[in-house]
């Protein structure tokens, strides 16, 4: 009876692995494979011998990698521009979430949801196109028309390093704010009427309902997102650092994160050795940031955690 | 209570004067890069893209007309690109989320399988030498789609959610009893009761492979498979990259005085994001979704 039970499990799974197998195949190809890949930081590659037939390295690699001077700035990049991002992401957006829900008039709320959001649609090469518009050295809007009014000289914006991080900031925020604010809300409309009825009934204004319901009941959703951000402060946008700053060399002590640096060592020097140590030095921190985080969350909301 | 009201009414007003603001920074930077493509090539030069420009012309677009065989051709393989890999992802990823629901042997093990994707992954530099010396995926129309675009994890995480809770277990058990196979449950009752979770997610696909570059950057040099934005972060790197290419590709000689160089690589800019401008109405509703189902997910 029991081994009759076993086969009509097996004859019963073998469908469902079938409809599953493309996708099984693919996390493998995908994600699976280059896990392996990761021997290249290990070894002397050699393009003749492939990746297997390679001579090890040992720990070469990683030692080559932070000797170099341009270690610590790309990691302090990554790590400073983050954390300072998470922190004004996270106040700004849940200021603008909270006047948002403000608004009665459903139409002007609409309109001012999508418009705010429209930024976080386009991809970074077309924010680069938006800010070399502003910033360009000799068609930019700041260099002919703002500038010049203000009696100051123009300003070449992609030699001078010292204007980037404002400038990333402000290109950050405006292109992410919609996305944030639109979780944020979404949360805010959550919260029951009942609690705002309540208080108005015991006499409190707007500010004192934002500070003692609002806030409070929004704090579950700002920590959970405050530490998977954290989970990935290894991690950088790619496109911001490359696209918009347009790999401009002068900027690199400014602008290099980790994904640019492995970005340029690997397909501009063709430096494998020191662009797989800086990538899976990278894959390695993200990994056990994200465990760590992951076992914070399930802590505080199961449901949000990974696993 | 009147104070109370008129606080209320403060906030209120606030709120409006701060939305309104947002709103035009968001729209600002839009209107100089369309003003600066419909600049005069010299008024550009002299003057700088400004929000009224002293002279108006339609050279960039004149040009551009001229260059249709490659901008179109962009234009095709970006279409190309996300209509075959949003169909393809979609479907990858829904028989997977679904399989993830049922009962199998193993189950517990393929979870840990996809689950740990998400937790680890082996770097730029593997995955590139992964695809380019064992797929050798360079240069082929698939390097557009199948890199890490395909199958989003947390989508799979989404979708299995969604099945779990809003298909209900007697329906599927129900269909099994009058003799159906799990492939017919599966297009005939899952597909359907889907719809909602399916449109939001495959927006969301569609845009990531429309706004893609990275994967181009990375695997394709042959500007036989330029996507719209690639062909914009060809320009980026080199403003004269479309007047090179135009003498190779179809032997005509431009005279590089005679092209506006400096508003037509706005004008592309333009032409880049005016379908999805246009069509951002109509999936609004639809995007706003699908960034607050995968928010605290992803």
């Amino acid at each position: 009876m029991k081994k009759k039970d076993k086969k009509a499990r097996i004859l019963r799974s073998i469908p469902i692995y079938l409809m599953m197998l493309p996708g099984l195949i693919y996390l493998f190809c995908n994600n699976y494979m280059p896990m392996f890949g990761i021997v290249i930081a290990f070894k002397k590659i050699n393009w003749q011998k492939g990746i297997w037939g390679s001579e090890w390295a040992g720990l070469k690699n990683f030692e080559f990698l932070f000797k170099s001077k341009d270690t610590f700035t790309m990691i302090r990049n990554t790590v400073l521009y983050n954390a300072v991002w998470i922190i004004l992401g996270t106040i700004l957006s849940i200021a603008v979430a909270i006047l948002l829900n403000e608004i009665a008039n459903k139409f002007s709320k609409k309109i001012y949801q999508s418009i705010i959001l429209l930024p976080y649609l386009m991809s970074m090469v077309v924010v680069s196109y938006l800010v070399y518009a502003v910033l360009s050295n000799e068609t930019g809007f700041l260099n002919n028309s703002i500038l010049p009014r203000l009696g100051l000289q123009p300003i070449n914006w992609y030699q001078e390093k010292a204007y980037w991080p404002v400038i990333l900031t402000i290109v950050n925020l405006w292109k992410g704010i919609g996305f944030s604010m639109v979780i944020y809300y979404s949360s805010i409309v959550g919260i029951s009427v009942e609690y705002y009825e309540a208080a108005r009934l015991d006499g409190a204004g707007k500010w004192q309902q934002v500070k003692l319901i609002t806030i409070p009941l929004l704090v579950p959703t700002i920590i959970t997102l405050f530490i998977l951000s954290v989970g990935r402060i290894f991690a950088s946008d790619f496109g911001l650092f490359y696209q918009v700053t347009k790999n401009s060399g002068a900027l690199y002590p400014t602008t290099q994160t980790i994904d640019t640096y492995v970005y340029n060592a690997l397909m501009k020097l063709g430096n494998m050795s020191m662009s797989s140590a800086a990538s899976v030095y990278q894959a390695i921190i993200g990994f056990i940031l994200v465990m760590i985080t992951n076992a914070i969350v399930r802590k505080y909301s199961k449901e949000n955690a990974f696993f | 209570m009147n104070l109370k009201y008129s606080s209320d009414r403060k906030i209120r007003m606030i709120a409006h004067v701060v939305m309104i603001f947002l709103t035009v920074c968001a729209l600002l930077p839009f209107i100089l890069l369309m003003m600066a493509s419909f600049t005069e090539e010299n008024t550009a030069i002299r003057y700088g893209f400004t929000f009224f420009p002293k002279q108006l012309s339609m050279a960039a677009y004149q040009y551009i007309a001229g260059e249709w065989q490659q901008i179109g051709h962009a234009y095709l393989i970006s279409m190309l690109v996300t209509v075959a890999g949003t169909l393809l992802g979609m479907l990858i990823c829904t028989l997977l989320s679904y399989g993830l629901t049922r009962d199998f042997i193993g189950k517990k093990f393929i979870n840990i399988y996809v689950v740990f994707t998400m937790l680890f992954n082996g770097g730029i530099v593997s995955t590139y030498y992964i695809y380019s010396n064992v797929f050798h995926i360079k240069n082929t129309i698939w390097a557009l789609i199948i890199p890490g675009l395909l199958l989003n994890v947390f989508n799979i995480m989404i979708e299995r959610s969604y099945f779990a809770t809003n298909i209900p277990e007697a329906l599927l058990e129900s269909a099994r009893i009058d003799g159906a196979t799990e492939l017919t449950t599966f297009i005939k009752i899952v597909l359907p009761l889907s719809k909602p979770i399916l449109a939001t997610l495959g927006l969301m696909t569609a845009i990531a492979y429309w706004n893609d570059w990275t994967n181009g950057l990375y695997y394709v040099d042959d500007t036989r498979y330029y996507s719209l934005q690639l062909v914009l972060n060809k320009i980026n790197e080199n403003a004269a990259f479309l007047a090179s290419n135009s003498t190779q590709m179809s032997g005509m000689m431009h005279g590089t005085a005679s092209i506006p160089t400096t508003t037509v690589r706005m004008a592309i800019a333009v032409i880049g994001i005016l379908p999805i401008i246009l069509m951002y109405p109509f999936f609004q509703q639809y995007f706003v979704k699908g960034i607050t189902i995968g928010a605290v997910k992803g």
